[in-house]
């Protein structure tokens, strides 16, 4: 199992509650200090240089106009980890290809960071949250559309070696594309997306030899969603799908005691309680699937899943394995427990920190995480036959039950 | 009520469902009414009380009721083209156009393009153009803002909105206006409720105009509606009271002696 730190680059200085009405899309920018979140800048990065050092990889976002994350592109903070980290795997979830007008310029920047790293790079394409069409004026009804579309393109980019070729597809038309430097791995960098309870697009991602990545997803609807995909591809004839094409990051934090364990999860739960937005500003029309906008139109869908769990608390998410806290040993147990719930996964990104938590609790977390729990669980998971980094560690990592498992898996 | 003619006609790649009520008269035109985003119009009587007179015949937009919608329609320009050949298949001649919102953005661009067979025009709350200044809000952003604000925007009384209540409704009803406003976004979320070009193109237009606006319309203020008017050559400008961006729900009565009056 590859594990994976994530801070979403949070600014935790907000005005009271009841003072506004959402974290994305209109809270005005004077809230934000320059002087004060030049230092928060530098903090998250630290953060990730320390999970280098410890042997854990990094995952990195993007959000625009919101407090909840203060990365309005990923390739920045990712072609300083390239230099700053020496072996941490880089993923990036992702770029989002629906909302850029040019996927060709996003070719050529991943395939930048996948050089300048040495060939570390995990690459995410996403269709990108409901809020942001509002900041990147991008039609919703088009997005799953121009996702793919995107993909498809940027492969082409990254495979081709001789000289340029032209593309007027759907959504996007390009003349002479020609990508300077193509990537370092061969024949590219791993692909990710992320989903929701679109079971189609898991489908698609995985059938491409894609990971797919779920995000704060109780246990039920992970496993739901993770075995629906193994269904298909057994229907279908497929290979069955390793461990390494699933993804998921809960909340995590890792104490020498619960009680402090408790009281680091409480710093990493801001994200859940301060995650607000207007309804309108989650569901324009034509990006959810018509059926569940058709709840929102009506007045029966007011905030889903989202609010509901806002509302639940640190237990409620406990119970679900949405936040994964405890001792060492409690935490080992917890992340195994959830494994084999969702019948297994090759990637847990955890959510070490948000809100207003400091570098040295984050980095005490991090710490107890990547000594104390990642020995006992980094064996788990079986590892996909194709190319990659991944596949050449797996030839080179001790035969375990769990490889068997996946051999005859596949 | 009158008996109510359906028929499907092939266009370009798309079947456009074609709704005719009233007995077609040799000296009167037809008219056609071309509804607004929510549809609202086929259900008001004023569409039966026309019918009195002249025959009514009614375009369903693309994705709405039986018409199709094919990939490659992308833009209201795209569906004004559809619009205008069937005019031609079916040999309407004389036709007075009724559009509402976005179907008045519709028979804009269709009399942009071609008056060959349109002898009037009646634009109600009509979108599709830019006038103001790259800062300038021309039309409120429906999207942004909450439900409740986007109903006061549109209605003066929010009271008369067909669609204030949808607690009771069922799973196909709601999915109807699900579709509909997913098929608006796709042709208005940009640019926002217009065709850039249109506001040049309207000089082409070269039937009489009567551009009619709620008073009380927040979607789309007044001084839009009278930019409208004063873009079309001849046009006249007339305000209805106590109404919103659909003065023909919120204030039937008052619409209807206007447009009678103008149409003759």
């Amino acid at each position: 199992m590859e594990l994976y730190h994530f801070t979403e680059f949070p600014w935790p200085y907000l005005p009271p509650d009841d003072t506004f009405s959402s974290m994305r899309v209109n809270l005005p920018n004077r809230v934000y200090d320059p002087v004060v979140g030049a230092e928060l800048y530098h903090s998250y990065l630290d953060q990730y240089v320390l999970a280098d050092e410890l042997g854990l990889n990094c995952m990195i976002n993007e959000h625009h106009q919101t407090a909840t994350c203060l990365s309005p592109s990923g390739p920045l903070q990712m072609a300083i980890l390239a230099r700053e980290t020496k072996n941490a795997r880089l993923c990036i979830l992702g770029n989002p290809l629906a909302n850029l007008s040019d996927p060709i310029r996003c070719a050529e920047e991943m395939a930048m960071i996948d050089n300048l790293s040495r060939g570390r790079l995990e690459c995410g394409f996403v269709r990108g949250v409901p809020y942001e069409l509002f900041s990147s004026n991008r039609n919703p009804t088009e997005t799953a559309e121009r996702l793919w579309e995107s993909i498809d393109l940027i492969i082409k980019a990254w495979t081709s070696h001789d000289g340029p070729f032209n593309y007027e597809g759907k959504w996007i038309h390009k003349r002479q594309v020609n990508v300077w430097p193509r990537p370092y791995q061969q024949p590219h960098p791993g692909i990710w997306t992320t989903g929701g309870s679109d079971l189609g697009h898991a489908c698609r991602t995985i059938e491409r030899g894609f990971t797919f990545a779920m995000f704060l997803t109780p246990a039920d609807r992970l496993a739901e969603m993770f075995n629906g995909v193994r269904d298909h591809c057994r229907v279908k004839g497929l290979p069955a799908p390793a461990d390494d094409r699933f993804a998921f990051m809960p909340l995590v934090a890792v104490g020498e005691t619960e009680k402090e364990a408790r009281k680091m999860i409480e710093g990493v739960f801001w994200y859940v309680t301060h995650n607000k937005a207007e309804l309108q500003f989650r569901a324009p029309p034509g990006y959810m699937e018509t059926a569940l906008y058709a709840k929102v139109v009506t007045g029966q869908f007011t905030g889903g899943r989202t609010d509901a769990i806002r509302t639940k608390g640190i237990d409620f998410f406990r119970d679900n394995h949405v936040a994964i806290y405890g001792t060492p040993d409690s935490v080992v147990k917890q992340i195994k427990s959830l494994y084999h719930k969702v019948g297994g996964f090759g990637h847990l990104i955890a959510m070490l920190h948000a809100g207003d938590m400091s570098y040295e609790l984050t980095a005490k977390s991090m710490t107890l995480f990547a000594k104390e729990v990642m020995p006992k669980i980094k064996h788990l998971g079986s590892v996909s036959t194709g190319f990659g980094p991944l596949a050449e560690r797996k030839k080179a990592r001790p035969k375990t039950k769990t490889r068997k498992k996946a051999k005859s898996r596949a | 009520m009158r008996e109510i003619r359906r028929q499907i006609v092939k266009t370009l790649g798309a079947r456009i469902e074609v709704v005719r009520q009233g007995k077609a008269r040799a000296n009167r035109g037809p008219v056609l009414v071309l509804h607004s985003e929510d549809a609202y119009e086929s259900e008001l009587p004023l569409i039966d009380e026309l019918a009195e007179k002249r025959e009514v015949i009614q375009f369903r937009m693309p994705g709405y009721g039986k018409s199709s919608l094919p990939d490659w329609l992308r833009t209201i320009d795209d569906i004004s083209y559809l619009y205008l050949d069937i005019l031609g298949q079916l040999d309407l001649k004389k036709v007075s156009v009724l559009g509402f919102s976005v179907g008045g953005w519709i028979a804009a661009e269709m009399a942009s393009k071609s008056c060959e067979r349109l002898q009037k025009l009646v634009l109600t709350g009509a979108l599709g153009v830019k006038f103001g200044g790259a800062y300038a809000r021309d039309i409120e952003d429906i999207y942004y803002h909450p439900k409740e604000k986007v109903q006061a925007l549109k209605f003066h009384d929010v009271a008369k909105d067909p669609l204030a209540d949808m607690t009771g409704y069922s799973q196909r009803q709601a999915m109807t206006v699900a579709r509909q406003r997913e098929i608006i976004a796709k042709f208005c979320w940009d640019p926002y409720f217009h065709n850039p070009a249109l506001k040049m193109r309207m000089a082409g237009i070269s039937v009489p105009a009567l551009v009619v606006w709620g008073a009380n319309d927040g979607m789309t203020l007044p001084k839009y509606g009278r930019a409208y008017a004063k873009h079309i050559n001849g046009a006249r400008f007339t305000l209805i009271p106590r109404a919103g961006h659909y003065p023909h729900v919120e204030q039937p009565g008052a619409f209807k002696r206007k447009i009678e009056k103008f149409l003759g």
